[in-house]
């Protein structure tokens, strides 16, 4: 029964990942006007204009052009950089390290603000706690990223002088970006804890476990936590992808040299290949975590292979 | 009741403003040269931005970009999401199949990266921002909009519908269209907040709106240049922008306790079929 549900799976995922090379091929086709000229400028010499437009492959028709895409993609060649110059596999994996890192931390983060936080709004159900907890994190969900980064530089690097304002050296200048992009997370996160424990905490297992004398605490974490951690575990892997995207502002708002920032540098720079690439980068691994997520899902919780939904 | 109006005057008190900016007597592209990043007075209580020109006007005539995008994206991404998904769950067959794999499609770019990437590749102006938004919201509600009518079309009224021969798109229009609103209004009501931030975020990347228009977004951009000699040209548009999307999103979570709309998990990208 797993296998099947992971060959489907599997193949639902590489069905979508098709249908997002298709989107980020159109990408190209949307620039209004001639690509070429936006790229290279109006003033540009006729002969470089053609040449562009021969290494695009913009002078065959569409479908020719959608092989050669799909070709170069099957052998990891995304394309050359019209800015650097470079392959734009080698940019790519160049800037990848700082993102993973820069998402790691955000990550743990998160999952250390939101877990205490979730469990003491649902212990303590509609008081002064849980209300604060909340408050807490309908604020976390309300600050956009590209004011929380700017504030944080204010107050932790030019006020304090704790942290660098910018930039990729060193554990200190990690904290401020990924606090800014982990709140958001926590916020979600600690919400759904608080809503999962909840329902768990009214079953007939949790009153037993109560009946038979163990203690809050014992009760609390060994049967209720346990419980309510799973669909919490299948958000984590969705918000990866949030993250993702949000990176996007917050390597922007600190100069973080991911993939994030290289997006917005490439959109400035009209460097179209790369922002395809990056795009197709970014969404690809999105759905390979959600596939990750869903298949391990599926393995630590029967209910799901057999179709029910937890 | 009492617990939506405060939420709902809030946003109506900034949609009121954003309506009437252009015949308020506000000077937002006035250049005052010797106020330049002058913090608040007395006269001008929010200061001056790097150009000399008053944060309080910029912060109203922002507030129309922000509610004009967000009007805009949501209606268009409403009307058409939930069209396609109920006429798709209604239909089935193919068409349901086709729209399923379309959905997983738009949802495998996460948040406003495709938005960004439209934007950027279409050129910055406030009708491209309106068109990347769209395009990435209107997936939202045809989902939930699917959802929600696969588990209303099997009830009895819609069978009794059927069975006395009433035509598929009055059945659509008068016996499902209104036992779906209510979710669908709560999931416009954060789709609101996603959008003012998508937008503001969009002009703070410089894809949004363009100089010297004002957007919440790009003045807080304008301001980060100059954040030790001016603290307040970022802090007074986030601190709008921040109170905006907070009533946004407390309005959508108390309309959900109110209408009783029973919380989906929000934004999961599994395939939708059951």
């Amino acid at each position: 029964m797993f296998v099947r549900f992971f060959i489907t799976r599997v193949l639902t995922a590489f069905a979508v990942v098709l249908g997002v090379v298709c989107l980020v091929f159109m990408l190209l086709h949307l620039v209004p006007g001639d690509p070429v000229e936006v790229m290279l400028g109006e003033s540009a010499h006729p002969a470089d204009k053609e040449a562009l437009q021969r290494a695009l492959g913009l002078d065959q028709p569409l479908h020719v052009q959608f092989g050669q895409y799909l070709a170069g993609l099957c052998q990891f060649d995304l394309g050359t950089s019209l800015y650097s110059k470079r392959p734009i596999r080698e940019l790519l994996l160049e800037r990848l390290p700082a993102t993973v890192e820069l998402g790691v931390a955000a990550l743990l983060f998160a999952l250390l603000l939101a877990v205490p936080l979730g469990i003491l709004a649902a212990v303590k159900k509609e008081t002064a706690w849980d209300f604060g907890a909340m408050g807490i994190a309908l604020f976390g969900v309300s600050i956009p990223n590209f004011w929380m980064g700017p504030m944080l530089i204010l107050v932790g690097a030019l006020w304090l002088g704790w942290f660098p304002v910018s930039g990729r050296d060193g554990v200190s200048s990690l904290v401020l970006p990924a606090l800014t992009l982990g709140t958001a997370l926590a916020s979600i996160l600690s919400r759904m804890i608080r809503s999962t424990l909840l329902e768990v905490l009214n079953e007939d297992f949790m009153r037993t476990a109560r009946g038979k004398g163990l203690p809050d605490r014992t009760v609390i974490v060994r049967h209720g936590l346990r419980n309510a951690l799973l669909p919490v575990i299948t958000l984590v892997g969705l918000q990866l992808g949030a993250l993702l995207s949000g990176a996007v502002i917050t390597e922007t708002v600190f100069s973080w040299p991911g993939i994030g920032s290289l997006v917005v540098e490439a959109i400035h720079r009209r460097d179209y290949p790369v922002v395809q690439a990056t795009v197709l980068c970014i969404s690809t691994s999105y759905v390979v975590l959600n596939l990750f997520t869903d298949l391990a899902y599926a393995w630590v919780d029967p209910r799901v292979r057999f179709g029910a939904r937890p | 009741m009492r617990r939506i109006l405060v939420p709902l005057g809030i946003i109506l008190l900034w949609a009121l403003v954003a309506l009437l900016a252009p015949v308020l007597p506000l000077s937002p592209n006035a250049i005052d040269l010797p106020q330049i990043l002058a913090s608040g007075s007395p006269d001008e209580w929010l200061g001056y931005d790097d150009l000399g020109r008053p944060i309080f006007d910029r912060l109203l005539v922002g507030a129309r970009t922000s509610f004009l995008v967000a009007f805009a994206v949501v209606s268009v991404s409403l009307i058409i999401g939930s069209l396609l998904g109920t006429v798709g769950a209604y239909v089935g067959g193919w068409l349901d199949l086709i729209l399923v794999r379309v959905i997983d499609v738009f949802l495998a770019f996460p948040g406003i990266l495709l938005a960004i990437a439209l934007a950027g590749v279409m050129g910055p102006g406030i009708d491209n921002v309106v068109i990347a938004l769209s395009v990435v919201s209107w997936v939202g509600y045809a989902r939930l909009a699917r959802a929600q009518v696969l588990s209303m079309k099997e009830r009895d009224h819609v069978h009794a519908a059927v069975a006395i021969g009433t035509s598929p798109l009055y059945i659509i229009a008068r016996h499902l269209l209104p036992l779906i609103s209510a979710p669908l209004i709560v999931e416009a009501s954060f789709g609101m907040a996603n959008v003012v931030i998508g937008e503001a975020g969009l002009s703070f990347l410089g894809l949004g709106v363009q100089p010297p228009a004002a957007s919440w977004g790009s003045m807080i951009r304008d301001g980060t240049r100059y954040m030790l000699v001016a603290p307040h040209m970022v802090i007074a548009p986030g601190l709008a922008l921040m109170g905006v999307v907070l009533a946004m999103n407390v309005l959508g979570d108390r309309l959900r306790d109110w209408l009783d709309v029973k919380s989906q998990p929000r934004k999961t990208a599994k395939s939708p079929l059951p």
